[in-house]
């Protein structure tokens, strides 16, 4: 049976309801995954044992009549930077591949208290650095909708996984649009929440002032289901933050008259695929007929967001990197002292990105260049938040590319880093500024090639996200 | 070029990484462009603007004062690519004395 095709919710009352058991539901994913990961390569490490106990016991809960939670019994992916005890957690870097975290991420652990059944640890670019899971460490992940091209980045196997149906739903993290942009990618939903509505503690830190853990599922009410899950406060997270987390289900109504949706002009950039934009407006035609307002707005500083954002990142990486060092724990390569040690291991370990971002990091955080690089894009980010502070004065969401592409080809950027760092023009901005987005599949290029539009809110406003994206879905 | 052989040194040592002879002058075309690139911030006056450091507006989070129990030590020295008698053990740090 092609149980793998459905969605979270659909399964779950197949499994309430007896028509189905988890171990048969886990089974038929895993025939999924023997059949098509060998082309794909969504996985890290596949984690089959555990995930043929986990279902046996919800089955167990079944049979003896108990309720059962929303996700409980569906196998999911979680992004190779998100720490499961005693599992290995890499982040995709040669620095970390026989990591064993002692402790869960807190998002893990609170999804892990629904007992989905954990079927993997999904691939990325190494510490989460990249648009295309070509820098993982390991291996790169394959577009499901087209095997010559990548799935984005930096949560491709996480969306690859859930595309492919080697997962029902997945975890990734999102720093400059690593849920969002392979989200769409691959033709699935990918929310980034506010900056703090999910905890990032167990999230290994790549730019911590604008790192957030989200879901990728199939559509917007599994979405719904896995923030149900996720979100809240967290005492290991002094981040995190103690607003009232909603239930997201309640914003699952196809409703939005009246809606104010504001157009970016500057997010229709040059160079962005017509098709792209084709398909990005008529989505914005339809939110019009179904009773939005759709309006053209402008958020001034964009054109700044990529320099600011390849600023700030890097800073916050090279200082959060400074850990691998080769003493308490990750990889070591032997050296005649200390300092000799921890160069040869970070200077084998690392993958040319990494060492890239590591480097333009301290560069920028240099005496001499601090002022002029660091603080000046701290300064600018001011600027891009309040871009967004004003546009909410007019509109309730803000409605833009997720990514001025669709996928593009395995190896077509990889020898051009600027290339590739102008790709997340239309991502980056929502980092800086901390605001939630959604990525929802709008149709494809004339190559077949899934395209995504992106829904901005307000801060801490994910229930509009989910209500404009919910109506957009079931239209 | 902005940035200057020593300049990669510099950060190359500050970043403990050692950028080989025949990947330099590729490291240092790149961190250049990027940094030509990222000029364009200097069009923008920021003389009276604040810099954000986190996006949303938190400060001082407190919590209360209380001992409760951490990783267990076995736990933490699990990861360790070297340990001896519950300690991490690192290569020599200081020269022996004469």
């Amino acid at each position: 049976m092609e149980l793998y095709t459905k969605t979270a919710h659909e399964l779950h009352e197949l499994l309430q309801t007896k028509q189905i058991s988890s171990a048969e539901l886990t089974a038929d994913i895993f025939s999924r995954i023997d059949a098509v990961e060998d082309k794909i390569g969504a996985y890290i490490t596949v984690t089959r044992d555990k995930a043929v106990v986990d279902a046996k016991a919800v089955d167990e809960k079944i049979s003896r009549g108990e309720t059962i939670q929303p996700l409980e019994g569906i196998p999911c992916a979680v992004k190779d930077n998100i720490c499961t005890k005693g599992i290995k957690t890499t982040c995709a870097s040669k620095i970390l591949e026989n990591f064993v975290p002692p402790y869960d991420a807190t998002a893990y652990g609170k999804l892990a208290a629904q007992n989905p059944v954990l079927v993997g640890k999904a691939n990325l670019d190494e510490f989460a650095m990249g648009g295309s899971t070509e820098n993982s460490g390991f291996h790169v992940t394959r577009n499901p909708h087209n095997l010559d091209c990548v799935p984005g980045g930096s949560s491709g196997g996480s969306a690859a996984a859930v595309a492919a149906c080697e997962a029902v739903f997945a975890l990734g993290s999102d720093t400059g649009g690593s849920i969002r942009q392979p989200a769409s990618f691959c033709g699935v939903v990918g929310l980034k929440p506010t900056y703090g509505r999910v905890s990032r503690y167990g999230l290994v830190a790549y730019a911590s002032s604008l790192d957030q853990i989200g879901p990728i599922t199939r559509d917007v009410t599994d979405c719904a289901l896995v923030m149900n899950a996720i979100a809240g406060r967290d005492e290991m997270d002094s981040t995190s933050t103690a607003a009232d987390v909603p239930d997201f289900t309640k914003s699952l109504v196809a409703d939005v008259k009246g809606l104010r949706i504001g157009l970016p002009k500057e997010y229709f950039v040059k160079g962005i695929d017509a098709d792209v934009e084709a398909a990005v407006r008529s989505a914005a035609k339809k939110f019009e007929q179904l009773g939005a307002q759709v309006t053209e707005i402008s958020l001034p500083h964009t054109d700044y967001a990529i320099s600011t954002y390849y600023l700030i990142a890097p800073a916050e990486a090279a200082t959060n990197l400074e850990r691998y060092d080769g003493v308490s724990y990750g990889a070591r390569v032997d050296g005649a002292d200390v300092v000799e040690m921890m160069t040869n291991t970070r200077t084998e370990k690392f993958g040319a990105e990494v060492k890239r971002r590591i480097m333009i990091g301290n560069y920028a955080l240099s005496a001499g260049y601090y002022d002029a690089y660091y603080l000046k894009a701290l300064k600018v980010r001011t600027l891009i938040q309040k871009d967004f502070v004003d546009a909410f004065k007019t509109v309730d969401l803000i409605l833009a590319p997720t990514a001025p592409t669709a996928a593009f080809k395995i190896g077509e950027m990889v020898s051009d880093p600027l290339k590739m760092y102008l790709q997340d023009v239309c991502t980056v901005p929502l980092n800086l500024a901390g605001l939630p987005g959604i990525s929802i599949p709008c149709g494809v290029t004339k190559n077949k090639l899934p395209i995504g539009f992106q829904l901005i809110g307000k801060a801490l406003d994910e229930a509009t996200i989910l209500r404009a994206a919910y109506t957009y879905e079931q239209a | 070029m902005k940035v200057t052989d020593q300049d990669i040194k510099t950060v190359a040592s500050l970043s403990r990484l050692r950028i080989r002879p025949d990947e330099s002058a590729e490291v240092t075309a790149q961190l250049d462009k990027f940094l030509t690139y990222v000029e364009n911030l200097q069009a923008i006056d920021t003389s009276h603007i604040e810099p954000t450091t986190y996006a949303l507006p938190m400060q001082n989070v407190f919590r209360a004062d209380e001992v409760k129990p951490s990783l267990e030590r076995t736990l933490a020295l699990s990861n360790a690519p070297l340990s001896e008698d519950g300690y991490f053990k690192v290569p020599r740090v200081l020269e022996e004395s004469a």
